[in-house]
């Protein structure tokens, strides 16, 4: 039997505000335990939330990067559970009214496009971090983070296959990072996926019994984890069984999901709207004052990269995988015209040090990589050792003329010198140039190489490759 | 009857209340009695009035994205029943 598989995503992004949603407290990470709370945030009886104006503003970034209806009035609910993390009993979040639905987000897989449609877009507030004691039978509970604010995303259950999990997701998060409202970091848990799963015969509407995947801190353990998950619920289906519904976690280490331990309680929260939260109203001038501000999101970008400065989707698709990897092209752009060359580049060399979420800690400068660029394109050096003298650059952040000038790379273009070293190196091998005098020209490249060899490279190759054919013919 | 004595086992088990079953029935009197003196409020005609979650119409109560201090932490911990100077101590609860 051919089975479809259905996946639906729940995406929390911590927003970059600089306080928590309902308080004053910093959100700075890392801060040593519980030395960020208040009142409010330790759900103290008797004290009051007020709402992060930023927060909404955040929100309506995100909602009109989505294509999503902002519900003009919206409010607060409480989502009542016990657990230590949550001081107050309940977590303040959106249920009915939330601020944004019905968006959707473009994907590309295999050079397929399709739209995966949001359900809802809600604010809500992050609970606190429990670390388990190995030992002892107790946890240590750290309130700091207790408050961050939070945009839930939900997506419709419109992604088929793990592939496309993980490009929606990606695509997400380079919209969340080029809006600026969240820092899109996996590993400290600012931006993480919990995932909704199912199998169903081809051609059945209905949806299969779900299981839902958590503890996935990255792009590449969503896909496995979700990999994992499709072919063990297939093989469950094939052997006739039934997927039991239930929360499975992903463990890395074993490459499994496990289900979650301890007994799952079904849940009821009990929603209601939080009588301390007054409605939050969205007027059109707000609005329209988001969307003045908004800066130039991932899909328009490309989509310049190729109209204005003529390069394959390819290029532009990589060079805008994150927005500080696309400010950095454009910023060495200014000092390097050569579109392409410089997309080449940094499509090798630098990406292969420094991938597009840690461009910032590249320590070459972008005007630094322009500059040996424009090095390479005057013949001063060769594209070979702009290459060398890239890896230099990178372990120290030396500007590429000092390098060159200190290790003397400069590109031996002098003809009477190269003249003198191709002819003692043709005396050397007579085997191979009788061979290219019988009619083996492909033999070029190996004089070459010999020459190369003596100059450790700085000899310029178009003008060997000639003295080579005009010494040897 | 407006609760069944289930019900308040069930919104018992979620306050984590252990009743016994003396109190779960006497709650479900008590509950009941005050579940119907609130049913009053069904007979009023509310025809064409909105749905109202406060009493006054008041929007966007917003504070502005500031950091202000956040408690001492011995403060913050203060009321634990128990702590190491650093973190709230709770018995190991995993989910």
């Amino acid at each position: 039997m051919e089975f479809e598989t259905v996946i639906g995503l729940e995406i929390h992004a911590q927003m970059k505000t600089r306080s928590k949603i309902f308080c004053g407290c910093s959100t700075e990470f890392g801060a040593p335990p519980n030395t960020h709370t208040c009142p409010v945030c330790l759900g103290m009886p008797g004290v009051l939330p007020v709402l992060n104006r930023k927060v909404v503003e955040f929100a309506i970034k995100l909602a009109l990067a989505t294509e999503s209806t902002i519900n003009l009035e919206n409010r607060f609910a409480r989502k009542n559970y016990f657990y230590p993390d949550l001081p107050k009993g309940y977590q303040i979040s959106q249920y009915e009214l939330p601020i944004a639905e019905h968006g959707r987000i473009g994907i590309e897989v295999d050079g397929e496009q399709k739209y995966i449609g949001i359900t809802r877009i809600h604010m809500e507030e992050d609970a606190g971090k429990l670390v388990h004691d190995d030992v002892e039978p107790v946890s240590y509970v750290d309130l700091n983070r207790t408050g961050t604010p939070l945009l839930e995303i939900v997506s419709e259950p419109d992604i088929r296959s793990p592939a496309e999990a993980a490009a929606y997701l990606r695509k997400l998060h380079a919209i969340v990072r080029y809006l600026d409202i969240c820092d899109g970091n996996m590993q400290e848990g600012s931006f993480r996926c919990d995932a909704n799963i199912s199998l169903r015969p081809r051609g059945q509407e209905e949806f299969g019994i779900r299981t839902e995947l958590k503890n996935m801190n990255s792009f590449r353990n969503v896909q496995l984890a979700l990999e994992y998950e499709e072919r063990r619920q297939r093989d469950i289906l094939l052997d006739g069984g039934q997927v039991v519904q239930q929360t499975m976690l992903w463990n890395p280490d074993k490459g499994r999901t496990e289900p979650m331990r301890g007994k799952e309680e079904a849940h009821d929260y009990r929603y209601f709207p939080d009588p301390d939260l007054v409605p939050v109203e969205v007027d059109e001038a707000w609005i329209e004052a988001v969307r003045r501000d908004l800066p130039e999101l991932p899909d328009i970008r490309r989509q310049r990269f190729m109209t204005e400065l003529g390069l394959p989707e390819y290029d532009a698709t990589i060079l805008t995988a994150s927005r500080e990897l696309a400010d950095f092209f454009e910023a060495a752009l200014a000092g390097f015209a050569n579109a392409k060359k410089l997309s080449n580049f940094i499509g090798t060399e630098l990406l292969r040090e420094y991938g597009p979420e840690r461009i910032t800690e590249c320590p070459v400068a972008p005007a630094q990589l322009a500059r040996l660029l424009a090095m390479a394109d005057e013949g001063t050096i060769s594209g070979k050792i702009a290459k060398t003298v890239f890896v230099e650059m990178l372990a120290s952040g030396t500007d590429p003329d000092v390098i060159v000038k200190e290790k003397g790379l400069v590109q031996m273009s002098d003809e009477g010198e190269l003249v003198a070293l191709v002819r003692e190196i043709i005396e050397a091998n007579p085997a191979q140039a009788q061979q290219y005098r019988d009619g083996k020209t492909k033999v070029i490249g190996f004089f070459v190489g010999q020459l190369m060899k003596k100059t450790r490279g700085q000899a310029n190759p178009q003008l060997a490759n000639r003295l080579f054919q005009q010494e040897l013919s | 009857m407006k609760i069944t004595r289930e019900e308040v086992e069930h919104v018992a088990r979620l306050a984590r209340l252990d009743l016994t079953p003396e109190e779960a029935e006497r709650m479900t009197g008590q509950l009941d009695t005050i579940l119907n003196y609130v049913a009053k409020l069904d007979e009023v005609d509310t025809t064409g009035v909105g749905e109202t979650t406060h009493s006054q119409r008041v929007t966007n109560a917003f504070r502005e994205d500031e950091v202000r201090p956040s408690l001492a932490r011995e403060k913050a911990l203060a009321n634990a029943p128990a702590d190491n100077g650093e973190a709230f101590v709770v018995p190991k609860i995993i989910s």
